[in-house]
């Protein structure tokens, strides 16, 4: 099926202005009557329940955590993208879309990507008014630095907790709104299913996480805001929690699961310590502002990095990329750190890592200020590392951190599921193959606060208020196979825990699906996986019961769905005979090892549809249409 | 190194809980404090029995989450930790660790070492925002905030509301949690507005959910993972009165 992402027509920089005005609204006395779920509390989730509150609708609101205000956005440190041009170095919407599509490889969609610039500045102006303590100037006015992918400074921050302050903001409005009456929020609460009523998403099935429960929820739309699914790889950057389950269940019901190929690895990491280990964190790439990345030139060199002296030493990203140095966009960052250690440059005990050295900037500026701007983040380098980063080079290393890939989406942020949305990292409509850095809070915000309220609009106005109810049989039939999903995965039984598996699955993601992919790891990986998932089925083992708080159990449900939807993100990389963004495959490189890509080939969205589990998923295109910008070779030499 | 630990388990409200000893064997001082009760979890799994529960989830101190009290000490004892930035390098081989939930009246057991801690979003629901609407904000530089004001408010709000304040209190009060944030909007111009109501609304439900009083013992600065200091609960105090005054 060639898919339609339903951009308006129109010039470019009009497109969302007449859209508005063409979209039907909802009468204010109406609203109520309306019910709206939203899955997930983070950015999206936050802000979309908070402003669809405010506007009168009914909304529920669910998250798996204990509290709303703990959704992993909290976790993003670097700052918010915003065309304000406050640095007057020529900023302009058009520059920030531009960034934005280049970044991401060229391969998201136009109109999507420049409503994203339009709304950028709107999305600082609420954070503002809403209490967000930005940083300032000794003026007043606020302050900004710049961010990899871009030569403006454009990035708004609040010390290293931009994500957690921007959360906070939302989770403010958000609570605002509970006490107003206008949301419900149901915590420690994790969603199972998507309840599909006539072709038309309208509810969902969820699991009391604290009593066991299984029930039922009906709507008259259902937005998901549930994140990214890069856990499938085991390690990274996301919290324990994150999972696949919402989007992946969602997709079982109908929906199409687009690119899920596209999964951005993050250069500036803490390296591996050990099998133990559970998730890797995170340092803000603000950090390579200051920083300087290197590695010896010599192969297996083990002298202290203080004894290395100048001339031995390879400014790898300096060298490679002279205009954006240090800067450089995130995936070619992370390449060129694997390809240093590949060569059997790579320092630490494990020989993946790579020195983030700041002996420069302290010299250049002094400890203080390092200090100032990322005081925390070297606090939380020595609290992992027992090593003091302003005394010796911080040892960084690429960890999966964000996945661009995520259901498919048309212009309002509907699913190919009327009455489905998806929204923030949970969708894949932005960022293409490639994110920027400080553009995950950005599309968040930009998605819950400034799009889904007026689109979402336009599908109600169009549908009946209370059309499914949960005595309709689909809502039954949705709770009776989680039941059984739940039973079966306590009474397997068998010899390994929940986490071996997802360890073993992760191992064969990483080392086959990881940061360099070939038609090769890729047939492996499609050959493991069926293997790993079949062996999971039969020799499981979850301890405790069904009808209380269990851990294991939540966990071995996660598990399930990331051994299916491992195999559906390697296909879609085998699927995949280019190189972009992040998805790198060794047989599409230049002769200088940057990526090729194919446009007249694979210039189009990869939407799978489901057929069966051990069914090939089926393939739907979305033709990316470029009318305002070249195709051109993302360079940042 | 080996380890000896005594956990607090507890199979619902109902039921009475106890300190139950486990074995922790071979754990590297690379492990953080929560990998190593993971490895303990995975020996539980093969024994056949239910793991311990703990709450945990960003696993890199930001998330505010994880919750436990470690030799008496919530989070711990390490300056500026979370549970989950503690590593085991910070114990020695042969060590006895008792590890028990938050304790505190209006943080309910859920189970072994989870509480109910939904009574600090009920404060925030209080009044712990501005009353803005989405849409219509002027120009975010409209209104200048002197660079000192912002810090202070970026220091309250760097709050990540874990509630180890109220562990560590005697009174197992929650004026530290509410300080910082009415501290955080009393500081910029935009929410001294409705600083006087705010200050009176979230202070009521904080009394209401029955978290107790300061008295002054300062346990609370000592824990915070963040290092929210208690001079905001003086700033509370101040906006307090100040909100009982006359126009």
């Amino acid at each position: 099926m060639i898919l339609d992402g339903k951009s308006p027509s129109g010039p470019l920089a009009e497109k969302w202005s007449k859209h508005r005005q063409d979209m039907k609204l909802v009468n204010p006395s109406n609203k109520r009557k309306y019910k709206i779920i939203v899955v997930g509390t983070g950015l999206a989730g936050a802000s979309a329940a908070a402003t669809l509150g405010e506007l009168g609708y009914n909304v529920e609101s669910f998250c798996y955590q204990d509290s709303p205000r703990r959704a992993h956005s909290i976790a993003a440190q670097g700052g918010i993208n915003a065309a304000k041009n406050y640095a007057n170095d020529s900023d302009s919407v058009y520059r920030l879309f531009y960034d934005t599509i280049k970044g991401g490889d060229f391969r998201s969609r136009e109109s999507n990507v420049y409503r994203l610039a339009e709304i950028s500045n709107n999305i600082i102006d609420q954070c503002v008014a809403a209490g967000v303590p930005f940083a300032r100037d000794y003026s007043g006015y606020l302050d900004f630095r710049s961010f990899g992918g871009a030569q403006v400074s454009r990035t708004f921050y609040a010390r290293g907790q931009t994500g957690q302050q921007l959360l906070l903001g939302a989770y403010s409005a958000f609570s605002r709104q509970v006490k107003a009456g206008s949301v419900r929020v149901h915590t420690r609460t994790e969603m199972l299913d998507l309840v599909v009523v006539d072709g038309e998403a309208k509810g969902i099935t969820v699991r009391d996480m604290v009593t066991g429960k299984i029930s039922c929820y009906a709507a008259d739309a259902v937005c998901l805001c549930t994140g990214g699914y890069v856990n499938v790889y085991y390690l990274s950057t996301n919290a324990q929690g994150c999972n696949v389950t919402a989007n992946y269940r969602a997709y079982k019901k109908g929906a199409f699961f687009a690119n899920p190929c596209y999964t951005q690895i993050h250069p500036t990491c803490i390296p591996v310590t050990g099998e133990h280990q559970s998730k890797l964190t995170l340092m803000s790439e603000s950090l390579r502002n200051d920083g300087r990345v290197w590695v010896p030139l010599k192969k297996g060199d083990k002298r202290k990095p203080h004894e290395i002296p100048e001339n031995e030493r390879d400014y790898y990203l300096e060298r490679k990329y002279p205009s954006f140095g240090n800067l450089a966009p995130r995936d070619i960052s992370s390449r060129a750190a694997k390809e240093a250690c590949d060569e059997g440059r790579g320092v630490g005990p494990s020989g993946f890592g790579v020195y983030l050295d700041f002996a420069d900037a302290i010299k250049r500026l002094g400890e203080d200020t390092i200090r100032a701007r990322y005081g925390n983040l070297f606090e939380m380098y020595e609290r992992i590392t027992d090593e003091d980063g302003y005394k010796q080079p911080m040892r960084i290393y690429p960890a999966l951190h964000y996945a661009m890939g995520g259901l498919w989406v048309d212009y309002n942020l509907q699913s190919n599921l009327p009455g489905l949305f998806v929204l923030g990292e949970a969708n894949f409509s932005d960022h293409g193959a490639n994110r920027l850095g400080a553009s995950a809070l950005m599309q968040g915000l930009g998605d819950g606060y400034f799009v889904i309220p007026y689109t979402i609009a336009d599908y109600l106005a169009r549908t009946k208020p209370g059309k499914a109810l949960v005595e309709n049989p689909e809502f039954k039939k949705s709770v009776e196979d989680v039941e059984c999903v739940t039973k079966k995965l306590l009474s397997i039984n068998g010899r390994k825990s929940v986490k071996e598996f997802h360890r073993e699955l992760g191992k064969v993601m990483w080392d086959n699906v990881g940061m360099a992919r070939s038609e090769e790891s890729l047939k492996t990986a499609i050959k493991r996986i069926p293997e790993i998932r079949e062996e999971f089925w039969k020799n499981l083992r979850v301890t405790g019961s069904g009808d209380d708080l269990n851990q294991e159990l939540e966990r071995a449900g996660r598990v399930a769905d990331f051994l299916e939807f491992g195999e559906l993100l390697a296909r879609d990389a085998l699927n995949r005979n280019e190189s972009c963004g992040g998805h790198f495959r060794v047989e599409y490189q230049m002769s200088d090892g940057e990526a090729k890509r194919d446009d007249e080939n694979y210039s189009y969205v990869a939407a799978w549809g489901f057929r069966g589990i051990d069914k090939e998923p089926e393939l739907h295109k979305e033709p990316l249409v470029f009318e305002n910008v070249n195709l051109g070779i993302r360079s940042y030499k | 190194m080996d380890l000896t630990l005594f956990v607090w388990r507890q199979k619902s409200p109902k039921n009475p809980g106890k300190l139950q000893e486990y074995k922790a064997k071979n754990i590297s001082p690379d492990m953080s404090f929560l990998e190593m009760l993971d490895e303990v979890n995975e020996e539980l799994v093969m024994e056949g029995k239910e793991t311990i529960v703990f709450d945990h989830d960003c696993r890199e101190g930001i998330c505010g989450t994880c919750s436990q009290v470690i030799n008496g000490i919530p989070h711990g004892g390490q300056e500026r930790t979370t549970v989950c930035q503690l590593h085991m390098r910070k114990f020695k081989d042969g060590d006895t660790i008792y590890i028990e939930p938050w304790r505190a009246k209006a943080f309910p057991i859920v189970k072994d070492l989870i509480v109910d801690r939904s009574a600090l979003d009920r404060i925030i629901q209080a009044g712990g925002y501005m009353s803005n609407h989405t849409g219509g904000a002027a120009d975010a530089n409209a209104i200048l905030i002197p660079k000192p004001a912002a810090e202070t408010a970026m220091d309250a709000a760097e709050c990540i509301g874990c509630g180890a304040c109220v562990a560590a209190c005697p009174n197992g009060s929650a004026m530290l949690f509410t300080a910082a944030k009415v501290t955080q909007l009393a500081m910029l111009p935009q929410g001294q507005i409705e600083a006087a109501q705010r200050v009176c609304v979230m202070t009521e439900a904080m009394l209401k959910e029955g978290f107790g009083n300061c008295t002054n013992h300062y346990e609370c600065q000592a824990v915070c993972p963040k290092g929210i200091k208690v001079s905001f609960i003086a700033k509370l105090n101040r906006e307090f009165i100040k909100a009982q005054l006359p126009l």
